[in-house]
């Protein structure tokens, strides 16, 4: 049988930590979203203006 | 009492993850090595023939880079064991216990999925069908079967760092060709001597990690032998862009002038004393002779490309 697991508490240490991963991690999404608009941009060249309005 | 994350991670007890630093993610993509695999890719997508769009050279970059990254993580996750015993990569972040394997595991995982999916989406299923053979290779044949197994681990081993040219190659033209597989060879005779010549000098390293290099299993001389013939090989190596359509006459004088500073100080390796200072200060000397050869190497090509100079035309 598994051992209960004891409850633990981020030290201030830790929570800092994981803050910074997270800023980072948004940065790198904002990053991918960047690159998948202007990728799309110039994929589609001047044909991003030719659609059925 | 309420223990926390900080105060139960021991050295006895593995850590529970989620500790990590945003530095130590990125030593897990070895930044050293993406760097110069990086560059490579670069090279061969400006090499390759026809036009390239900035945007396209930029997404085959990152998407080699963040392959590169990949390789590393996944790396050090598995070889989290023979790092910790080696002083040269003990202080890497899963020895170090920063982060666990799992974690490694899962953002190299992530890293390497990513960057095949982008490369294919945004340029063409040949390179990305490459990139993901690349990564297989560099993790599963060289990291989990080779290096440990055989001491021509980075000879085989080495395709791997020599793909990337390749994999930028068929991602800006949608196949290969001879300039390609020119730019493959290089790297691919290149990678002996570089990592032997790191060998030499960390032979004790590697020999209580019980990784199987060539100094200590075929002797320190048969070691400074074979670089030697390596290096000698390289001479005809580097003359192939000059017949395949991507070398000319700036490439050709360098590529002889540095290929034979190369090749000398493989010599003054070879005539020095086993285990002696000038044998290991020969070794260093190559190591990092071996470094800036390759990025002045390619740097070359790149040169030629980017002003638009002169190249021979290609013989097939």
């Amino acid at each position: 049988m598994d051992k209960p697991v004891t409850p633990v508490a981020f030290s201030p240490e830790d929570l800092a930590r994981r803050r910074r991963r997270s800023v980072v991690m948004a940065w790198c999404l904002v990053g991918m979203m960047v690159l998948f608009f202007v990728s799309t941009l110039v994929r589609l060249g001047a044909s991003i203006l030719d659609r059925s309005m | 009492m309420t223990s926390t994350l900080s105060d139960i991670t021991t050295p006895l007890a593995p850590p529970l993850g989620g500790q990590g630093e945003v530095a130590d993610y990125w030593a897990l993509m070895k930044p050293k090595v993406m760097s110069l695999v990086v560059f490579s890719g670069v090279v061969g997508a400006v090499a390759a023939p026809g036009a390239i769009h900035p945007w396209v050279a930029f997404i085959i970059t990152f998407c080699i880079a963040v392959a590169a990254g990949a390789c590393g993580a996944l790396n050090m996750a598995y070889d989290a064991d023979i790092d910790a015993i080696m002083k040269r990569t003990s202080k890497r972040p899963v020895p170090r216990g920063a982060l666990t394997k799992e974690e490694a595991y899962g953002f190299g995982g992530f890293l390497a999925v990513a960057s095949v999916l982008v490369l294919g989406l945004f340029t063409n299923v040949v390179a990305a069908a490459f990139l993901a053979f690349t990564i297989f290779f560099y993790v599963v044949v060289y990291t989990m079967w080779l290096k440990r197994s055989t001491q021509q681990n980075i000879v085989i081993g080495g395709a791997a760092g020599a793909f990337p040219p390749a994999v930028a190659w068929a991602a800006a033209t949608g196949g290969l060709d001879a300039g390609a597989v020119a730019l493959f060879l290089i790297i691919f005779m290149w990678t002996p001597p570089h990592f032997w010549a790191l060998a030499l000098f960390r032979e004790g390293d590697y020999g209580n990690a019980g990784v199987p290099m060539m100094p200590n299993v075929s002797g320190r001389s048969e070691t400074k032998k074979q670089i030697l013939i390596y290096n000698a090989l390289l001479m005809p190596t580097v003359l192939l862009p000059l017949v395949t359509g991507i070398g000319g006459w700036v490439y050709g004088i360098g590529a002889v002038a540095l290929t034979s500073k190369f090749l000398w100080h493989a010599i003054v390796l070879y005539r020095t004393t086993e285990r002696s200072v000038e044998e290991d200060k020969a070794s260093k000397k190559l190591f990092g002779v071996s470094i800036y050869w390759l990025f002045a190497l390619l740097g070359l090509i790149l040169i030629e490309q980017l002003f638009n100079l002169p190249v021979f035309p290609a013989w097939f």
